[in-house]
């Protein structure tokens, strides 16, 4: 009974004097989809926030990394554990819009600036607290339907996840359509564990759409690309940037040739012309990563984490001139920071934020890339 | 929708169909003989799939330090088994069979040129690495609560599932694995291009159901099975072993799991949680039999892949709800037809 009773208090003291000892330094919170179905995602965000300096600006940085399993349930719980018992400073989660909603809504609540790692439809309270460093669908939409105009396709059909990408995606390709003449259907779905879209595919290739755009990500990708070339169809076959990765090459082999995706320019930063700004930091941050982890293992998702560091390391300085780290003060500050920046280069294009405009991106933010021989190659900017 | 799409359809239902029914029949017979709902089922379909698509690619199998250490595991648990029960003269054969022959194995695995072995020995192989899986999980997972009320084995299946599933993605990655067709081509039948391992994976099916059929009506063990599955604690005054009839329909159960991976990586990509949704699939055939009928269950998981076919060609966004809906009716019926049995009655 007498040790029980000594412990307590130890404790308590013990954990006083944790939380007082990480408020003097800056406490960031990461919480990616390390593992589930969006494994191929979070996989290299984590290992991304691994890589990013412990020190900065004379202050010591505490990295806490969670995974949020690609549950936005779980992403919530994550929150509340970086936002109560951490005190972070600055978030960076969510690697689906669902996850990416679940901590736009504990950023807003807790008034913490958040880094959200999917493109998402945050507005009032939770967009001024949420910064999206990944590209827009509706960019990366326009930069395909340019294409289809350039080409002279009128009619697009729609194969996509069954979820939230794809359902954003059809809002996005529709909110632009019009203005480039391309109307879009059917739009037919799978889900990303699905062993055949056979039917889906047959009822494509019966409306004979100009173009069909597959709207998945990574290796899961393939599988209606590779089930629309057996089945004989003859127009032209786009992605999306979640789709562009080793594993779509490995495992959709000579079925993908020929297709067209739309990329962030981290993928294709060697073939990047001299004068794109991400050419520089791309390179920097790929060899960083592959030194690390391996030759062939960039991944256009980890340097969503880069770039969101990229953002927080030029508003810091400004933060810390303000106010303490650990304070209220100090996150409002570096928000306002945040939002105020101008031209900051990335991996993934340039930002340029503004009270409206949490993205920041501009068209240097995409490009458009082809499978030729196996290989991607970039074909536009 | 014309004769031609109709058929091309279908042959994509009847193929995801023979694979759903070689897991419904698992399921059934796990359940019957340990009344386990074993939802990890579908996770061997993943481990078979993805273990032969590293094989295939001359890596090592990568589950076999897991087999090494549970096999330890065994060896450890059941030789304190033995002590206590004074048995020592088992203990070489225990530590033989479940400690040696996996380090053994591993050793030997090391030593072949696995990329440039023959198709039907790389296949040998991956089985050989996931299939000892079954009943070491359950020597360990379930032996010890095998008397537990069916809620509880469901629990520990449920857990079982997690845990395979996140050792899945650490032993295989993230990225999905495919594997080269038995035969590669296919054949134009009619209107429609059938590829060969379609006939392959629909023929094989068929061949294991007709083999566990035989099995359990002619074979030694398998009437002991049945006997257990029909009467625990009678087929136990017989003297059957209801533990190793556990370990019996663990051990098919893994190998009808991981075959069923190794049949249909060839014409999708399997990713290491693919196997949930096919397991769920293949349960809800084994609903439609009541999880007692054999005939009634490959019946049933044939009917889910049609329907998901058929669906994912009219109302693709609304496949998956079409599919699960399915048990509504059916389990109304069962439990409006059917008299309650209490499965407690053994305690």
């Amino acid at each position: 009974m007498k040790i029980k009773l000594s412990i307590k208090p130890l404790a308590i003291a013990l954990s006083l004097f944790g939380a007082t000892a990480a408020l003097a330094d800056i406490n960031i919170g990461v919480s990616v989809s390390a593992t589930g179905p969006a494994a191929v995602l979070g996989g290299p965000e984590k290992n991304t926030a691994e890589l990013l300096p412990t020190s900065f600006a004379g202050e010591k940085i505490n990295w806490i990394i969670l995974d949020e399993a690609t549950d936005p349930t779980a992403a919530a719980k994550n929150m509340s554990k970086l936002v109560n018992e951490n005190k972070v400073d600055l978030l960076i989660a969510g690697s689906i819009t669902p996850t990416a909603m679940a901590a736009a809504s504990a950023a807003a609540e807790s008034k913490t600036p958040l880094f959200a790692l999917a493109p998402n439809p945050a507005d009032g309270e939770k967009l001024k607290w949420t910064f999206t460093p990944p590209q827009h669908f509706a960019l990366m939409a326009e930069s395909i339907l340019e294409h289809m105009k350039a080409n002279n396709q009128k009619t697009l059909g729609f194969i996509g996840y069954a979820d939230s990408y794809g359902e954003d995606w059809i809002k996005a390709i529709n909110a632009g359509a019009a203005k480039y003449g391309v109307t879009l259907g059917p739009t037919e779905r799978f889900q990303r564990t699905d062993t055949s879209v056979t039917g889906q595919v047959i009822k494509l290739l019966a409306a004979k759409p100009d173009a069909i755009i597959v709207v998945a990500s990574g290796a899961p990708a393939a599988m209606p690309h590779s089930t629309l070339n057996e089945r004989g169809y003859k127009g032209q076959i786009y992605q999306t940037h979640g789709a562009i990765s080793p594993a779509l090459l490995k495992i959709g082999g000579k079925n993908v040739e020929g297709g067209i995706l739309v990329s962030g320019p981290l993928f294709i930063w060697d073939q990047l012309p001299d004068s794109h700004p991400s050419k520089k930091p791309g390179g920097e941050y790929a060899k960083l990563y592959e030194g690390k982890y391996g030759a062939g293992t960039l991944s256009s998702f980890g340097g969503h984490v880069w770039d969101a560091w990229t953002l927080a390391s030029k508003a810091i300085p400004q933060a810390l001139k303000k106010a303490k780290p650990g304070t209220a003060e100090f996150r409002a500050a570096l928000r306002d920071a945040i939002e105020g920046e101008k031209n900051v280069i990335g991996v993934h294009g340039v930002f340029n934020m503004s009270p409206t405009d949490h993205y920041g991106h501009d068209g240097r933010a995409r490009t458009l890339v082809q499978v030729q021989n196996g290989a991607y190659k970039l074909i536009s900017k | 929708m014309d004769a031609a799409v109709a058929l091309l359809l279908a042959q994509d239902g009847v193929t995801n169909g023979a694979i759903y029914a070689l897991l419904s029949l698992a399921l059934v017979l796990v359940f019957a003989v340990t009344r386990v709902i074993y939802i990890p089922q579908g996770e061997f379909v993943a481990y078979g799939a993805l273990s032969m698509a590293a094989v295939n690619a001359g890596l090592l199998p990568p589950t076999m330090w897991l087999v090494v250490t549970l096999g330890l595991a065994v060896a450890i648990v059941d030789s304190v088994a033995a002590i206590r029960e004074g048995a020592k003269a088992r203990l070489p054969l225990i530590i033989i069979k479940n400690a040696v022959l996996p380090i053994l194995a591993v050793i030997v695995v090391r030593y072949l040129p696995l990329k440039d072995l023959a198709y039907p020995v790389q296949v040998l192989i991956a089985l050989g690495f996931v299939v000892p899986l079954g009943p070491q999980i359950y020597r360990l997972a379930f032996q010890p609560v095998a008397e537990a009320s069916v809620l509880l084995l469901l629990i520990v299946a449920v857990a079982v599932h997690f845990v395979m599933v996140g050792m899945g993605l650490y032993f295989f990655g993230a990225e999905g694995g495919r594997i080269p067709p038995f035969t590669e081509g296919g054949v134009t039948l009619g209107p429609a291009y059938v590829q060969y391992q379609t006939i392959w994976i629909v023929g094989i099916a068929a061949l294991l159901i007709a083999g566990l059929a035989l099995f359990f009506e002619h074979s030694i063990y398998g009437k002991a099975l049945r006997a257990t599955a029909i009467n625990r604690t009678g087929a136990r005054l017989m003297g059957i072993s209801a533990d190793l009839a556990g370990k019996l329909c663990f051990t098919l159960s893994a190998l009808v799991g991981a075959f069923s991976g190794i049949l249909i990586a060839p014409i999708t990509t399997i990713y290491y949680d693919t196997g949930f949704l096919i397991g769920l699939k293949g349960f809800v055939g084994a609903i439609i039999g009541g999880l007692a009928s054999y005939p009634l269950a490959a019946a049933g998981a044939v009917l889910v892949g049609l329907l998901e076919s058929y669906s994912s060609f009219y109302a693709s966004a609304y496949k998956e709800v079409i599919v699960f809906t399915l048990i509504i009716p059916v389990l109304l019926y069962q439990s409006l037809t059917t008299k309650h049995i209490d499965d407690e009655e053994d305690h």
